[in-house]
């Protein structure tokens, strides 16, 4: 060891540090946006890959069994519609939502926050790094299950690509919600179990076709920020896709998206200094 | 100025309702007027059992609690009023690697490293050399969850050691490491502080470690500092006595009538005694134990100097929680 004399301007009580200004030392600089947010969501990915691949097999396995169950029950047309695009979409709730709040009920209750907490980022990117990371691991899901549908139902696919919008603006929704149902659960167990029940609400109420649904159950379905999603990507299989309706959709889906990271972030900041 | 004035800090945590299967408990006040002051280039010990309030202190000092009353200043910054600022003057190694489990240790010191503000070149190469220093690249390709306890505490202050800050705030870096991992983390520590006069603040409840590596140490018991000096000044308190340590083969022979005089002023600990006495008195008890019955029944003696752990009981502090290895 090194004596503390021994290092220069150590002398104990001699006061021989010279520090700028007000006599404080400099701060190191804030750490920006982009790369804070590059380097969590990077971090989270590679997370999620080692630790979520059995999970989005159990996802993507568990929306396509939905599909073949209902194939003996529904005809094609309108309801065939909803099954797939509501099964795809539960593919994002799955990941977004429910791993998402399990995840962050996790990191608050076990400590984890406070490695994030100490160094210099801005919440948002903690929240959407994270939440981004989530919500990219649902493409392939997704994906899959959008392609199998189309198969199985005998849907056109001329208009899938729509899914390069929906996947993230209904991942952004549910993500932030997930996010903060994770940060604002009292304990980990209740995280838990609002993510499982959120992802229910999307399994129910986005697969099973609107029409046949009683007006109360109707609203719940209108509040649910997934339903419009499931809607875009439903009016997309039409021959000539009314397009209005599929951004007016998607545009609810961002707004629900930009309100929920929010929360979520406020949630954060208010999480990680108690 | 110091790098870290610490005065009349007082925090309570508030009492908690009972809930089923949960006894209410009342509230607790951790720090109770806590003042302390670190001088720059010094590695400063805060001491005492676990539930002391060490880690309470910590916990205000890197901003992530807000104290109920009292000052903290950091390197001059009010951290009371601006905790934020915390993050951008000081490395934490807090207890739990939650934040950290799933990433791979080179990962996890590289974004940590590029959320300290570094570039992503700049990262990378001090990643590696971080790395290298502790002897942790065989496992850079390792989660952290598949590390033993005392590798994936190693990592993790690696973490704490990237994005060099001024002043590193350690909460028991060394739990779990074995002698070859203490000793990189030690001479990691003594590097930082020879080249660019590093500060550290330690928790700790181990007293040989808090004896070989402080220069000064607050001992902390139920939220209070009941004394801070050097180590060595520390022990010359109670420098008038000596510890003597009797362990027993079955039961201590209190027919004896010399143990039979010790018995009243032993700490006993299954089949161990611990007596803190002056020093002629020692002298005058192992003589007695060292002959006749008494040392037919005496498996092991042990005659040492005091340690921060007598001066921690002569102080006044509870017994039991600090760590002798």
């Amino acid at each position: 060891m090194v004596p503390a004399q021994a290092v220069p301007g150590a002398a104990p009580g001699a006061g021989a540090e010279v520090w700028t200004g007000d006599g404080a030392a400099p701060l190191a600089p804030r750490t920006r946006f982009g790369p804070a947010l590059g380097a969590v969501y990077r971090a989270q990915l590679s997370r999620a890959r080692v630790a979520r691949i059995p999970l989005l097999f159990v996802a993507t396995f568990q929306s396509v069994g939905i599909m073949v169950l209902l194939r003996g029950v529904v005809d094609s047309g309108d309801p065939a519609r909803s099954v797939v695009s509501g099964s795809s979409v539960l593919v994002v709730a799955f990941v977004a939502l429910n791993l998402l709040a399990q995840y962050f009920g996790q990191l608050r209750a076990g400590g984890g926050l406070d490695h994030y907490a100490t160094l210099p980022v801005p919440p948002a990117a903690v929240v959407l790094g994270a939440a981004g990371a989530y919500a990219s691991f649902t493409v392939p899901g997704t994906v899959v299950t959008a392609v199998t549908g189309c198969v199985l139902f005998q849907l056109p696919m001329a208009h899938l690509w729509v899914l390069a919008a929906v996947i993230p603006l209904s991942g952004a929704a549910l993500a932030g919600l997930g996010a903060a149902l994770g940060l604002l659960a009292p304990r980990p167990e209740l995280a838990t179990l609002l993510g499982q029940l959120g992802m229910s609400a999307a399994l129910l109420l986005g697969v099973l076709p609107a029409a046949r649904m009683p007006e109360v159950i109707g609203w719940a379905r209108d509040l649910l920020p997934s339903t419009y999603g499931v809607e875009a990507l439903s009016r997309s299989f039409d021959p000539h896709p009314d397009w209005l309706a599929v951004g007016a959709d998607l545009g609810v889906c961002a707004a629900v998206g930009v309100l929920s990271l929010a929360v979520a972030t406020w949630a954060y900041r208010r999480a990680a200094t108690r | 100025m110091p790098v870290c004035a610490v005065r009349d800090l007082v925090k309570t945590y508030p009492a908690t309702r009972g809930r089923r299967g949960a006894a209410r408990a009342p509230a607790v006040r951790a720090n109770d007027g806590i003042t302390l002051e670190v001088r720059r280039g010094e590695i400063f010990g805060l001491l005492g059992p676990n539930g002391a309030g060490k880690s309470t202190l910590v916990r205000q000092l890197t901003g992530l609690l807000g104290p109920d009353s009292g000052s903290i200043a950091v390197l001059g910054h009010d951290l009371v009023r601006h905790p934020e600022r915390a993050a951008r003057l000081l490395g934490y190694l807090g207890q739990e690697s939650t934040a950290l489990d799933e990433m791979t240790v080179a990962l996890a010191v590289e974004t940590t490293g590029r959320l300290r503000g570094l570039g992503a070149r700049e990262a990378r190469a001090e990643r590696d050399a971080v790395i290298d220093e502790l002897g942790l690249a065989d496992l850079t390709g390792r989660a952290l969850k598949q590390l033993s306890g005392g590798q994936r505490r190693l990592a993790c202050f690696a973490t704490a050691l990237i994005g060099e800050r001024p002043l590193l705030v350690l909460d028991e870096p060394t739990t779990g490491m074995d002698p070859v991992a203490r000793r990189a983390v030690w001479a990691a520590v003594d590097r930082r502080r020879a080249e660019r006069g590093v500060t550290v603040v330690l928790v700790t409840h181990n007293v040989l470690e808090a004896e070989s590596v402080l220069d000064r140490v607050a001992v902390i018991d139920r939220g209070r500092v009941i004394a801070c000096d050097t180590p060595g000044g520390l022990k010359e308190t109670v420098s008038e006595e000596v510890r003597l340590e009797l362990v027993w083969r079955a039961g201590p022979p209190l027919d004896v009538p010399e143990v039979a005089a010790l018995a009243a002023a032993a700490h006993t600990s299954g089949r161990r005694w611990t007596l803190r006495l002056p020093a002629d008195q020692a002298r005058a008890a192992v003589a007695a134990v060292t002959s006749g019955p008494a040392f037919a029944a005496l498996d092991d003696f042990t005659l040492a100097t005091p340690s921060l752990e007598d001066v921690y009981l002569a102080l006044g502090g509870r017994g039991e929680g600090l760590v002798k290895a």
